[in-house]
Order: structure tokens, then sequence, then C-alpha cells
């Protein structure tokens, strides 16, 4: 049974109508062969109409949606032996992140991402994505040893933020963020991310600072969710998608303003439609991207890294003589 | 003439009476006591009663740490576009706009060199009036040349933080910004250059979960709330009260997150010693 978004109302009518149809045909009630054809080409009109024009804010419902692949369905589709590796050494294990040595195209790599879950239990048990400082810790330390066993690192990010806790606070939010991001950006390993689903402010950058950054086309990725920019700047719950739209925060959006370097296009509906198309997709993606990196003299890797964050930004009134 | 000319404008444009020149008393912002206003001003803006450290200005920042008069300010004519277009309750253009007018700044972070007890030092200051101490594009563009000076003239590096994080109308520039900082703060650490955060009321969010946590040595002000998430998210995320000192300086100190807390009348002779250190 598939899940249905609220604006992917129309298509639910036509898909129900269908299915009537088709029941009632193998019962050999009626001859509604005719009627059939005729729904699934109207569908496939209003799909195309409806998907075509997505809104900011439907997208970020289709990045957010249960079914959507995650970290370990494309750990599954695109590589082999992958081992799981647990916890920061330090304090415990974070299953809002999960991590890694995997085989990907027959080579040795690290693969770290966050991991929402999809029934309602295992998304409890992953804290919804949520990552703790211990996921961060945990991460750092797995990005640690790709680089002292020299192994590209490829993240997936999937998050709806940090978690906002008194446990997460306590044990240092803020500073293992901070590390990560300092750490990465120095890393003598090519890095590539991914977003996937959601990148959440700073608990998706922690895993986002990269030499290549690639996004799904219906992902989204943002300084702060629409719920939240809606309440600070609006302080009304009903400017969600006005925010959204506001924030740029679709693929195409970040890729005009240079922050990602590649989208991934997706099927029509969404990932979740075709999984394992989506995966594919994504793993010649990344071939590609690694191909690239996998050469280039660490020097010359960190130089690029640091040039393309110091980049980004958009400042005026440079005193002349100053760069 | 002359006599005329220096009259005239002292007739017709009286200075604007600062805010903290309004009223003979204050409430502390911690203990809420009411305070006498002079008091706290002749005590380096400290509450009295119980030394909770006020707000204070970057000019009165910079003359509390730096010998008089040796500072010299970088870049101060960086001033942010609006590349999302964006508009909320107001043009994001107008709401920068008049944060200049208000603070006769251009964005919310001073850089600039100076000495601390003759010593040669960078200091970049945020200010928290100018829209929050909110971290945009200038303010990480700032701060990475900032560092960029101190880098070709081998200094030390000294950063004050008020802020309540990323700056949401710039979206995820904004965010950007937390990585390209923290990539120049990396390149300062393998340079062996020191950088010392000082964390003042208040710091958060994208500003904590970057540049303010990473120095090689974290100072905060007595009572300063510090923290990731702001106490409010955390509250309606949990649904419950959270416990007293509650991400102060105290807390994070005793969680083994910052080196030291400081008194304001003492942070010049500790930094000026820390630094003889490096």
């Amino acid at each position: 049974m598939r899940d249905y978004l609220e604006f992917e109302k129309p298509i639910r009518e036509i898909e129900e109508k269908i299915e009537k149809l088709s029941a009632a045909a193998t019962s050999g009630k009626s001859s509604s062969q005719n009627d059939i054809r005729k729904l699934r080409t109207k569908l496939a009109q209003v799909e195309h109409e409806l998907y075509k024009n997505l809104t900011p804010w439907q997208r970020t419902q289709l990045a957010r949606h249960p079914q959507r692949p995650s970290t370990l369905d494309y750990i599954n589709e695109l590589t082999r032996d992958f081992l799981e590796l647990h916890g920061d050494r330090l304090f415990g294990d974070d299953r809002a992140i999960v991590g890694g040595f995997a085989r990907f195209n027959d080579r040795s790599v690290m693969i770290i991402g966050h991991q929402k879950g999809k029934t309602l239990k295992e998304r409890m048990q992953r804290n919804f994505g949520m990552p703790n400082p211990e996921g961060y810790r945990k991460a750092l330390r797995l990005m640690k040893m790709a680089e002292k066993f020299n192994r590209p690192i490829m993240t997936f990010i999937d998050t709806p933020g940090a978690y906002p806790g008194i446990g997460a606070e306590e044990r240092g939010q803020a500073e293992a963020i901070a590390r990560n991001l300092f750490v990465m950006s120095r890393l003598t390993v090519p890095i590539i991310a991914v977003v996937i689903g959601e990148g959440g402010s700073g608990g998706a950058l922690a895993l986002g600072v990269a030499d290549r950054v690639l996004m799904l086309e219906h992902s989204v990725y943002s300084v702060i969710s629409p719920e939240g920019c809606a309440a600070i700047l609006w302080d009304n719950p009903e400017k969600i998608p006005d925010a959204a739209a506001a924030l740029k925060m679709t693929a195409n959006d970040l890729f005009e303003l240079g922050v990602i370097d590649t989208i991934v296009p997706e099927p029509v509906g969404g990932a979740h439609r075709e999984p394992r198309a989506v995966c594919d997709l994504v793993g010649k993606a990344l071939t590609n991207q690694l191909f690239d990196l996998l050469d280039l003299p660490v020097e010359q890797l960190l130089a690029r890294r640091e040039q393309k964050y110091r980049k980004m930004g958009a400042v005026t009134g440079l005193p002349s003589g100053q760069a | 003439m002359t006599w005329f000319k220096k009259e005239k404008p002292a007739e017709s444009a009286p200075p604007p009476r600062s805010k903290s020149s309004e009223g003979m008393w204050l409430k502390c912002n911690h203990c809420r006591e009411i305070v006498y206003r002079k008091e706290v001003d002749r005590n380096d803006k400290v509450c009295p009663k119980c030394e909770y450290h006020f707000p204070i200005s970057v000019t009165e920042r910079i003359g509390l740490l730096l010998d008089l008069g040796t500072f010299k300010e970088w870049d101060a004519g960086l001033e942010a576009q609006d590349p999302l277009k964006f508009h909320d309750t107001k043009p994001y253009k107008d709401r920068v706009k008049a944060h200049q007018e208000k603070t006769g700044r251009k964005d919310a972070l001073v850089i600039g060199e100076g000495l601390v007890n003759g010593r040669r030092v960078v200091l970049c200051v945020f200010d928290f009036s100018f829209m929050g101490g909110s971290m945009g594009s200038v303010v990480g563009e700032k701060l990475c040349r900032a560092i960029d000076r101190a880098l070709e003239l081998k200094l030390p590096v000294i950063l004050v933080t008020t802020s309540g994080g990323a700056r949401m109308q710039e979206g995820i520039l904004s965010l950007m910004q937390m990585a390209k900082t923290s990539t120049a703060v990396a390149k300062l650490g393998e340079a062996k250059l020191p950088f010392i955060s000082i964390l003042a009321d208040p710091t958060f969010g994208g500003v904590t979960a970057s540049v303010a946590m990473l120095g090689d040595v974290i100072i905060a002000e007595p009572k300063a709330l510090i923290g990731f998430a702001g106490p409010r998210v955390i509250e309606q995320t949990i649904k419950q009260q959270l416990p007293d000192q509650f991400q102060r300086a105290e807390f994070l100190l005793e969680h083994g997150m910052i080196d030291m807390i400081v008194e304001r009348k003492r942070l010049k002779e500790t930094v000026g010693t820390l630094v003889n250190h490096f």
C-alpha cells in the first residue's frame, strides 16, 4: 500500500478508481479495459503536471517521505561487504547515524549516513534521524579511521537536524558539530556527500563538508526547517509554505547558489516510487565524482575544498586592492 | 563664521540618548533585582547583586580588551547582499538597512588588530545589536579575512561571540559560513597560531556549532547563556521544564565544555597572560 501525501490526493483518487475497475475486470463482471486505459493516460498526465510544478513545501514533504530510500538502502543496493561499526568510544552508540567500511565498485570505502528508520518502532530507536553528540563523534571516529587507511569517504545526509535535548547540550552538541566541520575541512582523503532526503541545518552539515556535494532532485537542504522559520519570523504556522519558498532550499536553488555540484534526477513521484532506479543513478553519480577525485594530490584536494567553501556567500563593498 | 558653525549643529542635533543613558534603574536579566544603573556602569556593566555580566557594545568590548587607542579596524565596508531575495514580514534588504542605521555598522562583526598589554593580536567581536549577532555571508567572510591576516602577520586570534546563530535570511549560505569559518580556524591551527574564543551572553546555534567551540582555549563570561539549541526549542521538544542553570557558563564548565569563566574586570589580564603562553 502506498503512502499518499496530502497534495497527492488527485493521484490517489485515480489510482483507487483503477484498482476498483481492475478488480471488477478480473472477477469478470465487465469489460472495462478501455476505461482503465483511459484512466491510466489521465493518471500519467495528472502526475506529470503535479510533479513538474512542485512547490518547495511539497518537495519538503517528498524529501521527508517515510518510504524514501535511506542510507541503509543505498548501502544495500550499491555496495557489498558492508560491516557496520558502532560507538564513539566515549559515551554510546547513536543509532541515528550508521557507518562502516563497504566495498563500492570493488573499492573499499567508508560510508556514513543519517538513518531515520521506516517503521514507527525503528524511527523511535533511531530518534527520527536526529543525532546526539555521540552520533557525530562516531562519525568523526570513522572518518579519521578512513583517513588513516586512505579510504575515500561517502556520506548520506537525511536528518531533520541535530537533536535539541538536555543530554545533547550536556554532552556538547555544538562542539561535536563544530569538531566535525573543523576536521572534515582538512581530511586528506576524498569526501563526497549526497543529500538523499532532508538536510536539516548544522545537524546535516556535520556530515556534509565535502569535495563534492550531490543532491537528489526532491531533496531539501536548509539552515532552518520551514516550520522553525515560520515560527520565528512570522510567528504563524500558516506561513510554513511561504517559509519553505523563501529559504531557497530545493536542489535547483542550491545549485544556483553554488552550494551543491550535481543534481541526481528522480522518477516521477519521487525516489520512493522506484528506489532501485534511484540507487542506480546515485551509484553512477558517485562513481563519476570519485573517479575525478581519486587521482588528485592531497595538497590540491585540500586547496580546492578550502576554495569551494571560501567562495560561498554573497558580500559587497570590497575595498579595492583587497582580495 | 566659525562661531556660528560650531554652535548650530550642537543645538539642532543633540546626540541621541543611548539606551543605557535612559532611566536611573535597571532590572538585572539574571537575578531580576532592580539595580542602580550608574553602579552597573561603574562596575564594567556587571550586576552588583549577582555578578551577571550585562551585554556590552563592541566599542566597550574593544576598550575592555585592548590597550587604549590601539585598535585598527579592517574591512568595515563589507556589507550583505540579498542572495535569496528574502522577504518575511519585511524585505531582508530593509532589515539590514535599518540595522545599519541603528548601529552605524555594516554588519554583525567587527574585525581588526590591536595590542593586549603590548602584545599584538587580531580581534574579532560580534555585535549582538545587529540582527542578533547573526552569522551570514559578511560575518563569515570577515572572520576568514581576519584569520588570513593573522596567518600573514603570525598573530594570535581572539574572538568574542554574542550571537543567536546563523542568519536565516541568507538561508543555506549562512549555514555554509560554518564550514567556511571552521576551515579557516583549522588552517590557523596548522600554522600553530593560537585561537582564543570568549563566549559572552548569549551564544547559540550555528556560531556555537562552529567557530565559538573551536577555540584552543575557550573562556566564558559569568552566567552567559551558551548552547546549540535555544531553551525554547528544547522545552518544546522534550515537553519538560529545563533545569535552573541549564546552558549557563557554569553549567558548561561543569560539563567540560569550556576552560574557564572569567569576570569582566579580569578578562584583559587573563587574555594577556594566556597569549604569552603561546
